[in-house]
This record gives C-alpha cells, structure tokens and sequence, in this order.
C-alpha cells in the first residue's frame, strides 16, 4: 500500500503498461522531455526511449490518426491530448475513424487505443482548458469512456484501458491530479465498467463520476447534519453505463439526483434520467434531477466556482428531491 | 515558378512512354523492365477498365447505389500497384479499383461497398490493402502511423528484401487542401517515416478544379515539409512505375518519405451521382482522350511486335469473362443481417448492445406468430413480395 497522487498513480500505471508490453506506445503534446503538462508522463521518456514514449507535433488529428495507424499493425497506442478544449481537431478521426474501423471491417480490425484526456474546470485555466466534453464520446457508439475519480482507480482503469482491445477515451478529472490517496498495486481491480458505490446510504442517491465524486461525497457527510443518509455511486465507466448498480441503489432509495460538470442539455444526467425512468419506474418517489454546469459556455475563471456544481446546489438539490 | 498554376503543364513532369506510344528517356528514371511486364500492365489496366464499366453499368441498372469510376487512371493505379513489393501495405482512398486488382482484391468484393452489402468486405491484412477510407484524406495519416510502426518493428533499412518494406497512402488533389493530409506529411517528415505519399491529381474534385485546391504544381509542397515530390505523366504507366519503385526503395532503406503527384485526368463524373457537364467543358476530355493510358501501350507493343493480335484478343476475353462473373457475383451477394452487425461494434461486447439486439430480435420474432395483417406489415418493412392473395397460403 502506498500513498500517491492521481498524477503519480497514473504515471506509476503508465510505467507498468509500457513495461509489461512492448507493444505499448505513448505519444502526445510535450510527453516526452517535459513529462506532460500535468507531469503525468514523467520519467517515462528517459526510462523507455523516444520510440515508446513519442512527443508528437502540434496537431491533435495528427497525434489520433496516427495512433490509429500504429493500432492497425498491432500496437496499443496511448494518446494524450493536452487539455479537453483541445481534442476538437481530433474529433474527425476519433468519430468517423477510431470508433468505426471494428464495424467497418466486420469485426477484423480491433482498435487497442487509449485517448487520454484531462478535462474539467476548477484550476482557474483561461478559455478552452476546463471542459467537459464526455458526452460526445458517450454519444458515438464504437467509443468506450472512462473516468476516474481517485488515484487507486486512476491506477487500475488506465491499465485495464490499454488491455482493451477497443477504443477507450480515458478522462482525467484534473482538478483531482493532486489529492493523495492509498493504493494497493497487489490487489485485484474490479473490472473497467463498473459503477460503484463510494458511501452507502438509504435515503437519495447522488450518481456521479469524476471531479464529481468528492463533491458529492462531501455534501453526502454535510448532509449528515440534516439527517439525511445519501448513497453515493461512482459511475466510473460512463459508455457503456453500468446501470445495474444504479437502478439497484435506486429501487432502494426512490430518490436520485445526478451531478456533473458538464452542460445539463443532454448531458449524462439526461441519458441516466431516461434510463432510470424505464427501469425503475415504480420505484421513484421524486422525478430524476440533475445538478450540473450551466448551458453557457464555460466561464471565465473568476466566476467558475459559482458555475461548477458546489456541495450547496447537490444539497439544494437533494431537499427539491425529498420535498416530493 | 513563373506559372503559378497548379494545373499548369510547362511543369516538367518524368515521362518515359508518348501518348503515340514512344519509348523515352529520362536522366532520372528508366524503365528497366521487359515487354512482357509491360504486357502484364497493359493486361491490368484493360481489366480494370472493364471491371469499372462493369459496376458503372451495374450502377445504372440499379444493383449498385453509387459507383466511383476510375476511368483514365488506370496507369496511375496499375503502375503505382505493380511497383509494390510484396511487403509493402497499402492504405487507398475509394476509388483505387486498379491498385485493388494488382493486390489481388476480389473485385467482388469493391462492389459489395457500393451495393450497401458491407462496408468494406475484404481481409484487409491478408492483401495488405486497408479498407476504402471514404472520408477525404483520412487515411493518409493511417498510412502514416502504420508506417511509424513498420519502423519500430525493425523492417526498414534492414538490407534484407524478405524484411524490408514501405507503406503507401493514396489520395487525390482535393484531398491535398485537408488538414488531415498536411498533418501526415507533417508527422512523416517529422519521423522520417517509410511511406509513399501517392497523389493522383485527376485535375477535379468533384465540380472544382486544381485551381481550387492549389496555386502551385502539387509535387512542389513536399519541399515544405522537408521531402521529395516528383511530378510524373499519370497515364504513362511506366513512368508511374519507374517514379513509386524508386520511392518505395527511398522508404524502405530508411530515407524517409516521398511525394508522387501522378498527373491525369478524371475522365468520368466524379461517381454516378455527378453530372460533370456542368462544370467542364468537352474539349477538355478530347484533350485527355488522345493520352489514354491505355492505348499509348497498346501502340508501343503493337509497334515493337511484342503484343500479337491474339494476346490483345485473350486479354478482351479474359475481361469479358471477369465482367460476367462480377455482374454474377454481384447478383448473387446476400445482403446483411441486421442483427449481425450488434455485434461488429466492440471488440468486447457491451452489456447494452447485447439488451438492444436481443429485444429487437424479439420484435422481429413477435411477427411470426400473430395474424396475417401483421406478417404483411413485417414484409412490407423487409421489401419482400406481397403474397398475391394476402388470406391464403400459408
């Protein structure tokens, strides 16, 4: 057991990819030399050459379709791309390449691809460095995504993410780079998409992912004070959905409210809210709500914290939900 | 560059056959090869037409939804897909028929694409040409990071010709204004990578000329990204050979990649589904007609005494009976299940593909057992025949 940041859990991961397959790739903006922006890739340039661990020119469809290529001859590239505000350039070669060559080709062409992406606000960036853009991968079918909210899951889902033989976008809360936590690099990871649930609880359950999960983590101890017990689940894989643990939580609670940073128009929170519905028709005392970022474009950073869902719009949100 | 049109022909381009069927030579580029190669490629580009006015006539008698003709580039496509070594990998655009039938491709299965059978129905690994990119320069950067590949996997400057290989990536002069195609060039220059950058400038994207796209000879980019481009005559198909076998060896020894701008001409509609009248004038074709890639070898062989009447008469047999099969085979395709494809979507399967595929297999199945009225809704959804006396057999 060890205690390490998300970033150190994630470099510590990628370090034992690349060493248990020689096949592994990295490749991105500033991963080499530099170690990443966020440091994530430190040390594993020096330690593995710069044919495994590869600074790419400054062009994110590049950096993607080129990874795809190297997949096609058997590689497991992992790409990263540098902010969320940046993989725009990329999206042509990640809907219409990446996420369709298994169906074009019948199933003969598998994409081993890791796209890493930090995404999320909370840091205090200029425009275009504190998105949330995971609806649109959970929205192309062909695409797997992940995020992870603490370091041990950081450090077992990225290396499950590279043993996938199909592509993976793989989104760091990067907010949460720096919070410590134990990891145990003995112990047996659940499988990569499954939900989980991070507190138990009996009264509304708070289904969230990501930068999130402290959030609601927090509002579910201050909700304490209120008398009120929140289960909260760590959705952790976000296409496909692990529904099972949600609809399970909620068949006991009747209450629940979905949470994330992300614009609420057709965000997760809506394809939860529909899915819970069918599901779980019967059971649910409330409508489903969604707490989530507004439907303008992300601030400017000076107002961010009032954008970004607070333990106060969860809680505001969890009394809307026994009020009914 | 006093001409800075990017169509312009005062650019000097390597030819090594006339459009009268001459042989010429050039300080740079030589033909070595006998005639009876020759006759192999005149063979090629004689089928390849065929099979594209085959699927163009399929097309119009509505068996295929959309056809992409290749018609005037088969020395482009014959040339450039004889060259390869049998190693090397290929990734085309959609409309590289002659370069398919070089790799051995089944034409059959091109068309099963155009017919909405598959979407692209061949092992490509097994013919070591990837799947038709449709969107516009995509697959050049594919072509170049399986190239980067190639070089980690220790198969370039090898000096061993059993090891050693290139990629090469296709696409035409529209594709040369994509982002995704100055990108690849950029990252194999970067990486110095074993590919083959294969323009056919076929002078049109869809209704916009060369113009459009460049104001320079399109060879001439390379030099800003750092390598070599050469412009060749695309209907001399020796010319095409001599140009991409030398580029090839370039990648294959390590000397990194090269650009071929293989100057012909479109001379069909850009698919079925254009009408190039619009746009174009006829003189233009005529003009391209007296340099029919096909018919300067036919003179040349003709002339040398290589190419008897009869091989010309064997190789229109030998069309005439492809044609037939494909027309047959074409006929013949089964179309797809809908609830096979569930599962080409993941490599592993996900929970939510498999409920979605297992109730509407459900539905489907709800057809079978309740009244007629039903099972006739059902087949008219599937396109079937209606049974004549809807109440009686069954």
């Amino acid at each position: 057991m060890t205690t390490m940041t998300m970033a150190k859990a994630l470099n510590a991961a990628l370090r034992r990819a690349l060493e248990a397959d020689p096949k592994v790739v990295i490749a991105g903006q500033d991963v080499g030399k530099l170690g990443g922006v966020f440091r994530v890739t430190e040390g594993l340039q020096k330690d593995f050459g710069e044919h495994r661990v590869v600074d790419s020119p400054l062009a994110e469809s590049g950096i993607v379709g080129t990874a795809l290529g190297m997949a096609l001859r058997g590689y497991r590239p992992v790409c990263e791309i540098q902010f969320d505000g940046f993989v725009f350039p990329a999206f042509d070669q990640i809907v219409t390449q990446v996420a369709k060559m298994h169906f074009r080709s019948s199933g003969r062409l598998p994409v081993p691809l890791v796209i890493r992406i930090p995404y999320g606000g909370g840091i205090g960036a200029v425009e275009h460095h504190s998105e949330s853009p995971e609806a649109y991968f959970c929205h192309t079918t062909g695409l797997k995504v992940v995020t992870c909210s603490n370091p041990a899951d950081a450090y077992w889902m990225i290396q499950q993410a590279i043993a996938s033989d199909d592509p993976i976008i793989f989104l760091e809360p990067k907010r949460r780079y720096h919070e410590r936590a134990e990891v145990d690099e003995r112990e047996t990871p659940p499988p990569l998409h499954s939900a989980r649930i991070v507190r138990p609880g009996t009264d509304v359950t708070l289904v969230a992912y990501g930068p999130m999960v402290k959030t609601c983590l927090d509002a579910a101890e201050a909700a304490i004070q209120d008398g009120h017990d929140l289960e909260v689940i760590d959705l952790r894989t976000l296409s496909p959905l692990d529904m099972a643990v949600v609809d399970e939580s909620v068949q006991k609670t009747g209450r629940v409210v979905t949470v994330h940073e992300a614009q609420l128009n057709l965000g997760l929170g809506a394809e939860l809210a529909a899915r819970i519905t069918e599901q779980c028709f019967y059971s649910l005392e409330a409508p489903v709500l969604r707490v989530a970022g507004f439907d303008t474009p992300y601030p400017p950073s000076r107002v961010e914290e009032e954008y970004l869902p607070d333990l106060d719009r969860v809680l505001d949100m969890v009394d809307r939900s026994l009020a009914y | 560059m006093s001409d800075a049109s990017g169509a312009s022909e005062e650019v000097e381009l390597v030819q090594l056959l006339t459009p009268e069927g001459e042989r010429l030579e050039h300080p740079e580029y030589s033909f070595s090869g006998d005639d009876d190669q020759i006759k192999g490629f005149y063979r090629d580009m004689v089928l390849t037409r065929r099979i594209d006015a085959e699927a163009t006539a399929l097309q119009r008698q509505g068996e295929l939804g959309l056809w992409a003709s290749c018609l005037g580039q088969e020395a482009a496509q014959v040339g450039s897909g004889r060259a390869l070594g049998k190693q090397d990998f290929v990734f085309p655009t959609y409309r590289e028929h002659g370069v398919a039938l070089c790799l051995g491709v089944d034409p059959l299965h091109l068309l099963g694409l155009f017919r909405g059978i598959d979407l692209g129905g061949w092992d490509s690994q097994k013919y070591r040409f990837h799947l038709y990119t449709i969107l516009i320069g995509a697959q050049t950067l594919h072509a170049t990071g399986y190239a980067m590949a190639v070089e980690r996997d220790g198969l370039v400057g090898t000096g061993d010709p059993d090891r050693d290989m290139a990629v090469i990536g296709y696409f035409g002069d529209g594709a040369s204004s994509e982002g995704d195609v100055n990108e690849a060039f950029i990252f194999a220059s970067s990486y110095n990578a074993p590919i083959v950058f294969f323009c056919q400038n076929n002078q049109w994207a869809i209704s916009e000329p060369i113009e459009r796209q460049s104001r320079i000879p399109l060879y001439r980019r390379a030099s800003g990204f750092g390598f070599p481009g050469v412009r060749v005559d695309g209907n001399d198909v020796l010319a095409v050979y001599a140009a991409t076998t030398a580029a090839l060896e370039r990648a294959r020894t390590g000397n990194g990649p090269t650009l071929i701008e293989a100057y012909t001409y479109r001379m069909g509609a850009h698919t079925t589904s254009d009408d190039p009248t619009k746009y174009r004038l006829a003189d233009e074709l005529e003009h391209w007609r007296l340099k029919d890639p096909i018919g300067r070898v036919r003179a040349y062989l003709t002339r040398s005494g290589s190419g008897e009447e009869a091989f010309f008469a064997d190789v229109e047999t030998e069309a005439s009976d492809l044609a037939a099969a494909l027309r047959a085979g074409c006929l013949a395709l089964p179309d797809p299940r809908i609830l096979d494809l569930f599962d080409y979507v993941y490599a592993e399967q996900t929970p939510y593909l498999i409920e979605q595929k297992e109730r509407y297999a459900e539905y489907v199945a709800s057809f079978e057992d309740v009244s007629q009225d039903a099972g006739l809704r059902q087949a008219q959804r599937d396109g079937q025949p209606q049974p004549a006396f809807p109440g009686g057999v069954h």
